[in-house]
């Protein structure tokens, strides 16, 4: 029986990261949708980034004569690790056999180590747009990655653990309490989260302008499937930001057993969470400009701060 | 279970607040145009006075309800209007003055919080109820004031460092002793208010006669020729 509840878990665990892969480029097409919507254009139908998925995994790879070896290997190191990175946030249940590596300095480090490659391939080719866009995601990966660990390390301290799921089950436990050090950790995440995903006021998606692309200046020179792998990442990593947000400061209604109701309510309830969120994401997207690439760093530097008011607050306001 | 969540919510909320209001102080910090400044210190105004009406009715203590009221009419409503106007007559609303580079500003001022916390420590300790560990939160407030006051360039952000300071004063005298008696209240209420308009005054003779506003232009002597 015992055996049997494990063999249940890995395999609920497979399949829930099945689930977040699938589900990322529908996430992003919600909100482009809503981007749309508010802009008064016509948005594509929401299985658009499917279609655009497919048809790139049916074209052909073409290649820069200049290419090496770890241009042909980044995007399946980009795709991996960010796969591994959304198999440690729990997305609807609580006790899974994954709970014991889902520690948030391990999901820092995979998105640390896609990063470098996407940077990487950014410089491969030897194209100066390649080069600019690496130099510039590492100089928003350098200023990001401190604020993240801020982030972690005020929950940390709310939760006395850096275990993912061992800080939902914290904040579940505490019932309904405002606290400071929660609400400026999560302003700081969801600073960094638009940062690292590159949405609008650091990078913008949905364009192609040579001065101030940053993610789009680095896969360029790709096409075909390993295009299709990169975006697929990107889509991804969009996800995982935003079921952080959803999971980590509005858990409520994750499924702590594995039984099929309480899976159901938790998935239904996700989806709701994430289209609120996905619909906020459009409207800021809408309300801010694109910011100037050095105000880059006050932006992060602000998060940071925040961050650190929020462990601040802890250790000053919350812990007597 | 800490002994924090077994505080009522309207304490947490009190609590909640004045990391607001520390935020308040760090952004006025972090603002670089004059007009965005102006706003955040109104935004501060109005955190402040709510926090004082929410002590006020926590700790059943009714004259702080007097004190939140002309903390919103005065700070959150008056000042930043009057600070304003003279902004616009002057032309400089939309200037943008720093000094030093906003993120290692924000960097000096976190530093300064934490000095402040390991500072009030003790202070704490004599406090009664639930404010005794905003006591730190009050004095950073303070500090932050005077960091504002020292690093901005121009006249009318030094002004609203100055408020700011005084903010935090008052935050200080809810936290640690409940406020201070209405006499004393009212005359800095007033005294604020009159400075918010010699100010005004002093920003005009200020640039009629170095012809800017910069404050640095101020510390080179110069014989005027006649």
């Amino acid at each position: 029986m015992v055996d049997f509840l494990k063999v249940m878990g890995w395999l609920f665990a497979l399949l829930q990261v099945v689930m977040f892969v699938a589900a990322a480029p529908l996430f992003a097409a919600w909100v482009k949708r809503v981007k749309c919507w508010l802009q008064n254009r016509k948005s594509p139908p929401l299985l658009q980034p499917y279609r655009d998925l497919r048809r790139l995994f049916g074209k052909d790879v073409l290649l820069a004569h200049s290419a090496s070896p770890i241009f042909r290997t980044a995007p399946y190191l980009v795709f991996g690790t960010t796969v591994i990175a959304a198999a440690v946030v729990p997305l609807v249940a609580l006790e899974l056999p994954t709970a014991r590596v889902a520690d948030a300095i391990v999901l820092v480090g995979l998105f640390g180590l896609g990063r470098f490659f996407l940077a990487l391939a950014g410089l491969d080719v030897g194209t100066s747009f390649g080069g600019m866009g690496a130099s510039r995601e590492m100089t928003v990966g350098a200023l990001a990655e401190p604020a993240m660990l801020m982030v972690i390390f005020a929950l940390a301290m709310v939760a006395a653990s850096t275990n993912l799921s061992t800080v939902i089950h914290a904040i579940l436990s505490q019932g309904i309490a405002l606290r400071p050090s929660l609400l400026f950790a999560l302003l700081a995440l969801l600073l960094v989260g638009i940062a690292e995903t590159g949405r609008v006021p650091v990078d913008n998606p949905a364009t192609h302008l040579e001065l101030t692309m940053i993610h789009e200046a680095m896969i360029l020179e790709y096409t075909g499937r390993q295009l299709a792998l990169m975006e697929w990442g990107g889509q991804l990593k969009l996800m995982i930001y935003g079921v952080l947000v959803c999971n980590l400061f509005f858990p409520w209604g994750i499924a702590q057993t594995l039984d099929p109701l309480s899976l159901l309510i938790a998935g239904a309830l996700l989806c709701i969470k994430l289209i609120i969120l996905g619909a906020a994401l459009a409207v800021a997207e809408n309300l801010v400009a694109k910011m100037r690439f050095f105000k880059v760093s006050v932006f992060l530097s602000i998060a940071f701060t925040l961050a650190l008011v929020g462990m601040l607050s802890f250790v000053m306001l919350e812990s007597a | 279970m800490s002994p924090y969540l077994e505080l009522p919510l309207g304490e947490q909320a009190i609590i909640t607040l004045a990391a607001m209001i520390l935020v308040t102080s760090l952004a006025l910090l972090a603002q670089s145009r004059v007009v965005a400044t102006i706003r955040t210190f109104a935004w501060q105004g109005w955190l402040l006075a709510l926090t004082t009406a929410l002590v006020a009715w926590d700790s059943g203590h009714s004259h702080l309800y007097l004190s939140a009221l002309l903390t919103v009419a005065l700070k959150g409503i008056l000042i930043p209007i009057l600070l304003t106007r003279q902004a616009r007559q002057l032309g400089i609303l939309r200037d943008v003055d720093v000094v030093i580079r906003p993120g290692i500003t924000l960097l000096m001022a976190s530093a300064l919080v934490v000095f402040c916390y390991s500072v009030a420590l003790p202070i704490g300790q004599l406090v009664e109820g639930v404010t005794r560990d905003v006591v730190a939160i009050s004095l950073a407030n303070v500090m932050l004031g005077m960091l504002m006051l020292i690093i901005r360039r121009t006249a009318v952000t030094q002004v609203v460092g100055f408020m700011a300071l005084e903010n935090g004063i008052f935050f200080a005298a809810v936290a640690a002793t409940q406020g201070m008696p209405m006499i004393v209240e009212l005359g800095v209420a007033f005294d604020v208010l009159v400075a918010a308009v010699l100010f005004g005054v002093i920003f005009f003779h200020i640039r009629e006669s170095i012809e800017s506003l910069d404050v640095d232009a101020l510390s080179r002597l110069s014989e005027v020729e006649k």
